[in-house]
């Protein structure tokens, strides 16, 4: 395999010819993907909102925003700012720390997951031995930010909204943590970079959804039912709770709220595709289309076409699953918080199981098609 | 001293104050909710130290276990008991916090002796990152089989108790007033439950059953 372009090596080297000492330019580089990760992931949920209004009236025969900018793109941006401006209320018997820290709790592990997201060999922030564990690390901590708001809110639809949370993402961490061991197991690393060069080499042959089919089900649902989504979205039912732990909140950090759970979405739907659906490697390996048009491997234009088809590839599949996710939104009806438990721990939970032990079994019987 | 070595000290202070403080927090609060979420404050800046000493997995795992984990269920137990009292106040309180407060000192001086005493074994060579889980996994099936071994074992049988105590299905207060000295010590009051046979089957005794009533 070609190594690709290396940014961060160019970078650095440009700078130091520019006459920079290496340990300054290093420094200068650090922040550089970290906030082009942040725009890129909220401009990710920008077009999320935007397609949610627009495939929500497509499938309720309406237009939806239309006269905000061209196809009322700049819908979601006018959101943003009427957030922006809104008065930001603390409730007078709430507990003003706790209500402010919540939602703070609640953005930042997921921001931070964008960490492990790879766009292509060497278009990652940084490539972390603990990957994929490491998001589950993390996104195991935004039920106490949940808890926090839902008790400081002092409502009880609130404390309730709060607890359902916690609960609901407990249960679903569960089976999410089973299916991504079954797809750890095969490639014999936890980094995510690892486990998309794993699924390279056939096109679209060679994505683990051929070979983990009940894993990638089992992943997408608890993904869903983390995120709170719609047939899962029992924390802010607002039939029954108002709207969770959300009701007391108001301006930014309402928005806050609002934009956790879309940044959850993409992040959760850009791992379905490192994970299941072969990440940056397009369905017809560029090589082999290289090689049908004779031009060389190592030719220069040719790294900067497969680099920027790795991101668009990554995009395309992230929101081909967003897409699927704002369709169920918008046509499946909600169950019950038994019915949702129910479904967690006593089906998604020994199915992941055994799907363990099958991978497990899958491997020791066929070492070159499962991972040796 | 370059870059890294300036970022590591410089966190390890940050990591080290927010550590001291949270935990004085979680002791000192009088509000049990503000100590539950300082103790997760605890952990961050624990699994921060362990990341600083490249113990990145032991570091993730930290975060959750403890404070995925743990702390959410301390918290939960928290909020789920609606318990409202006022304590009378003790006499004699003082004595409780003095108490603890000795038992803690000698407990901080004994460790602290130990750190200077020991003659510790520095490594000088740097462990890479990426072997870090391997390594575990390798220790955990040839040396430290028989603790881990005892570990999963462990936690079975927390499992099954956490089963059996939450499939019993409890009598309202009401009723169990007026009959409490029939209660046999140390159980919880439960509705009496069929025993249901393995051999038997369920559609007999469910006639049984009807033929007796």
């Amino acid at each position: 395999m070609t190594t690709g372009i290396d940014l961060q090596g160019s970078f650095i080297k440009s700078l130091i010819d520019l006459g920079l000492p290496a340990g300054a330019a290093k420094a200068v580089w650090m922040p550089v993907p970290m906030v082009l990760m942040l725009i890129g992931a909220t401009v990710g949920v920008l077009v999320t909102i935007w397609q949610e209004r627009k495939i929500s009236a497509a499938a309720q025969q309406r237009i939806g925003p239309e006269f905000m900018g061209p196809f009322g793109l700049l819908s979601p941006v006018a959101d943003g700012i009427k957030f922006v401006f809104k008065e930001d209320i603390i409730p007078a018997k709430s507990d003003p720390w706790l209500f402010t820290l919540g939602p703070i709790i609640v953005v930042l592990p997921v921001f931070l997951s964008y960490l492990i997201v790879p766009f292509g060999e060497n278009l990652a922030v940084t490539n972390v031995a603990t990957g994929v564990f490491l998001w589950i690390a993390l996104s195991s901590v935004q039920p106490i930010g949940l808890l926090m708001s839902g008790y400081a809110s002092n409502n009880k639809y609130s404390l309730l909204g709060g607890l359902r949370a916690a609960a609901q993402s407990i249960s679903y961490e569960i089976p999410l943590a089973l299916a991504v061991l079954a797809v750890v197991m095969m490639s014999n690393s936890l980094s995510s970079i690892d486990i998309v060069e794993q699924q390279s080499g056939y096109g679209i042959f060679g994505w683990n959804v051929w070979r983990q089919p009940i894993g990638f089900l089992i992943f997408w649902i608890s993904a869903l039912a983390e995120c709170e989504r719609m047939p899962f979205d029992l924390p802010e039912a607002e039939e029954e709770l108002v709207a969770g732990y959300q009701t007391e909140y108001s301006g930014m950090k309402f928005a806050l709220y609002y934009v956790a759970s879309y940044v959850n979405l993409v992040l959760s739907a850009l791992l379905v595709t490192v994970l299941y659906l072969g990440g940056w490697e397009s369905p017809i390996p560029i090589e082999l289309l290289a090689g049908w048009l004779g031009i060389s491997e190592t030719s220069p234009w040719l790294e900067i076409a497969d680099a920027s088809l790795g991101i668009t590839m990554t995009v395309l599949k992230a929101y081909f699953l967003v897409f699927t996710a704002i369709l169920l939104r918008w046509t499946v009806p909600r169950v019950r918080i038994d019915q949702l438990l129910d479904l967690g721990w006593k089906f998604l939970l020994p199915v992941s199981l055994a799907n363990l032990l099958l991978t497990a079994a899958l491997k020791l019987a066929f070492p070159a098609a499962f991972g040796g | 001293m370059n870059l890294a070595e300036g970022v590591q000290l410089v966190s390890f202070a940050i990591l080290a104050v927010m550590m001291i403080g949270s935990a004085l927090g979680v002791v000192l609060f009088s509000n049990i909710v503000y100590s539950a979420f300082l103790l997760a404050g605890v952990f961050v800046s624990i699994s921060g130290i362990y990341l600083l000493l490249n113990a990145d997995f032991v570091a993730t795992a930290q975060i959750l276990i403890y404070v995925g984990a743990v702390n959410v269920l301390i918290l939960f137990a928290i909020m789920l008991v609606n318990k409202r009292e006022d304590f009378k106040p003790l006499p004699n309180a003082w004595v409780r916090p003095t108490m603890t407060a000795i038992v803690s000192a000698g407990l901080f001086v004994l460790l602290s002796t130990m750190v200077l005493v020991t003659p510790w074994a520095y490594s000088t060579e740097s462990v890479s990152s990426d072997t870090t889980i391997v390594l575990i996994g390798q220790h955990f099936f040839s040396d430290f089989l028989l603790p881990f071994e005892l570990a999963s074992v462990l936690l079975l049988m927390a499992m099954v108790g956490a089963i059996i105590l939450a499939r019993r299905e409890f009598l309202p207060d009401q009723v169990i007033t007026p009959d409490k000295q029939q209660q046999p010590v140390l159980t919880l009051p439960e509705r009496p439950r069929e025993l249901v046979g393995i051999s038997s089957d369920k559609t007999s005794n469910l006639d049984d059953s009807r033929r007796s009533e």
